[in-house]
């Protein structure tokens, strides 16, 4: 009887460990998933903050100052709901003027446009890795959610489900192309 | 920036992930941040000064090679002590799925964790047994670097999620501006790699070679590498053995010079490789490059377009095309110049540039590496 009641506490206790232990790996997979959202976040500020810089700076033609400007203008302002569109415009808006080099040398060749491209050409890159760090971590947080243990025992508190962020972020070709 | 990296293979041993972490630390030092590498390696070996030994390394099968390891208690220990010591902004591991350092620094440590994944092991048994082990500690990776679409591919379809593509870097100027080497110029082939190594290829390449010896008198070959010569040239008729000269290993000057002195470069790996720095390496000398036609190697030679790719393990594909280039030198001249052209994206500072992109999209806002106190946290969450 005794002995019994002894195992019986020792499987308790471990599986309290257990469960423990991966509540540890879902908070640390949260806390991930939070960096590396605000990240993304940062990435895409700047991307939208430096288009805007270009937009009004007098370098580009109106039509294209135009285009982009209000790119830019509805990915800074856009409702939680439709960032996700309103950044793929921003990046279809930046494919459609600098689809080709000689745009992309005329901005270099403008006065402070050499630093201008390059921080464009920085966040343009910076934006689809940084999305892709969040959505291999929203992924490992889904898949260790969804498993029994945590759906049983609540393991995952009053955390909302995470959601990837989908968007379109191809940079434009001669942008993101590597010197040659 | 603090910077940690963890090197899996012993130090002591040249090799292709090995190379890589010195040149990136190197650069990373170049441009004024601190590393530390953390590596096996046995006491005795010389270390430079940024490298850290966590012991000796034991020799294990792994990917198809032996490689020398290093796993246990008292590496454990060293880990946590050198996550201890370096208070680094950011960890990049290397090869985090082999049983080694890299796996021990993700099992250890906590806070922003970049890995970069060289191999792409086909998917194994073993992996599929291993995937619970491998989960709770890649998991802490913030952020996940292959060193190829192809080993991209592989990394999704065994472990899941994401990763960005940075292909390995090359100091494009080095192998550039070496002096080619007189006595290994007019008509030379070149081969470099472990020569007791099958998949490495050259027992393809000594089958097409005496059909290209016999088509171009004048023709040799050179083979800089570790391995049994012997062994090497036993399947060559006798007469022909001459014309096959063993350079051993050779020192980085001199496999550029090598490198800048054949007329091709021949690259008739069989498997197992997921980026190719030698071709790149070649491109950058300028070399002629002819290699198998793998996944890896055919990315990194842009399908074809920088050089010549004949269908992988086929001894007659290769001499042909050896014949073809060693006769037709405007052939060679246009493969040399469009290959040190698409070789500009391997230099390191676009691929130095890449990784510190990577390291600040982490780093921005999260606190310092930490050593992973597991007793501890279990401790507070019960309350005691």
């Amino acid at each position: 009887m005794t002995e019994t009641l002894i195992w019986t506490v020792v499987a308790l206790i471990f599986i309290g460990v257990y469960l423990s232990w991966t509540a540890g790996r879902l908070d640390r997979l949260h806390t991930r998933i939070d960096a590396a959202r605000a990240a993304l976040d940062a990435q895409l500020l700047r991307r939208a903050s430096v288009t805007q810089e270009l937009a009004t700076s007098g370098v580009l033609d109106p039509a294209a100052s135009i285009v982009l400007y209000e790119a830019a203008h509805a990915a800074r302002q856009a409702e939680e709901d439709h960032r996700e569109v309103a950044e793929s415009e921003l990046s279809q808006a930046l494919r459609a003027v600098f689809g080709e080099p000689e745009q992309v040398e005329l901005v270099r060749e403008a006065p402070g446009g050499e630093e201008a491209a390059g921080e464009l050409a920085a966040a343009v890159r910076r934006v689809p890795m940084a999305r892709r760090f969040h959505n291999d971590a929203v992924r490992a947080a889904r898949a260790l959610r969804r498993h029994r243990k945590v759906r049983w025992f609540r393991l995952a508190g009053h955390a909302p489900f995470p959601m990837a962020f989908e968007m379109d972020d191809e940079p434009p070709v001669a942008l993101a192309d590597r010197p040659s | 920036m603090r910077i940690g990296i963890v090197c899996p293979y012993s130090w002591d041993v040249p090799g292709g992930v090995q190379f890589h972490i010195r040149d990136l630390a190197e650069h990373l030092i170049r441009l004024g941040h601190e590393v530390s590498v953390l590596a096996p390696a046995d006491d005795d070996t010389p270390l430079p000064p940024y490298v850290v030994s966590a012991g000796r390394a034991v020799p294990v099968s792994y990917n198809g090679s032996v490689a020398r390891l290093s796993f246990g208690f008292l590496s454990a220990a060293r880990v946590r002590r050198w996550l201890h010591d370096g208070t680094f902004d950011v960890v990049h591991i290397h090869e985090p799925t082999s049983p080694s350092l890299g796996l021990l620094t993700c099992w250890a440590a906590q806070g922003p964790i970049v890995a970069t994944f060289h191999t792409s092991n086909p998917r194994s048994r073993a992996m599929l047994a291993a995937y619970p082990i491998l989960q709770p500690a890649l998991e802490k990776i913030s952020a996940r670097i292959a060193v190829s679409e192809y080993a991209r591919r592989t990394l999704v379809e065994h472990l899941g999620g994401d990763a960005v593509v940075i292909p390995n870097g090359v100091d494009v100027d080095f192998f550039a501006g070496a002096e080619p080497k007189a006595e290994w110029q007019g008509e030379t082939l070149g081969f470099i790699g472990r020569i007791d190594e099958p998949r490495k290829g050259l027992p393809v390449l000594m089958k097409a070679l005496p059909r290209i010896l016999t088509e171009r008198p004048g023709a040799r070959l050179l083979v800089a590498g570790r391995g049994d010569e012997e062994e090497a040239v036993a399947s060559l008729p006798a007469g022909m053995r001459s014309r096959v000269e063993f350079l051993g290993m050779v020192s980085d000057e001199d496999k550029a010079r090598l490198l800048r002195s054949v007329d091709v470069y021949v690259a008739p790996n069989t498997g197992g490789e997921s980026f190719g720095i030698i071709l790149v390496e070649a491109l950058s000398a300028g070399a002629p490059v002819l290699a198998a036609d793998l996944d890896a190697f055919a990315q990194v030679l842009d399908q074809g377009a920088a050089g010549e790719l004949f269908a992988n393990e086929d001894a007659d594909a290769l001499a042909d095309a050896a014949i073809r280039l060693l006769g037709d030198g405007a052939r060679r001249a246009e493969l040399s110049a469009r290959g040190s052209a698409h070789v500009r994206r391997f230099d390191w500072s676009t691929v130095g540039a890449d990784i510190l992109a990577v390291y600040e999209t982490v780093t921005d806002g999260a606190a310092a590496v930490d050593t992973d106190e597991k007793v501890g946290g279990l401790r507070a969450r019960l309350g005691l």
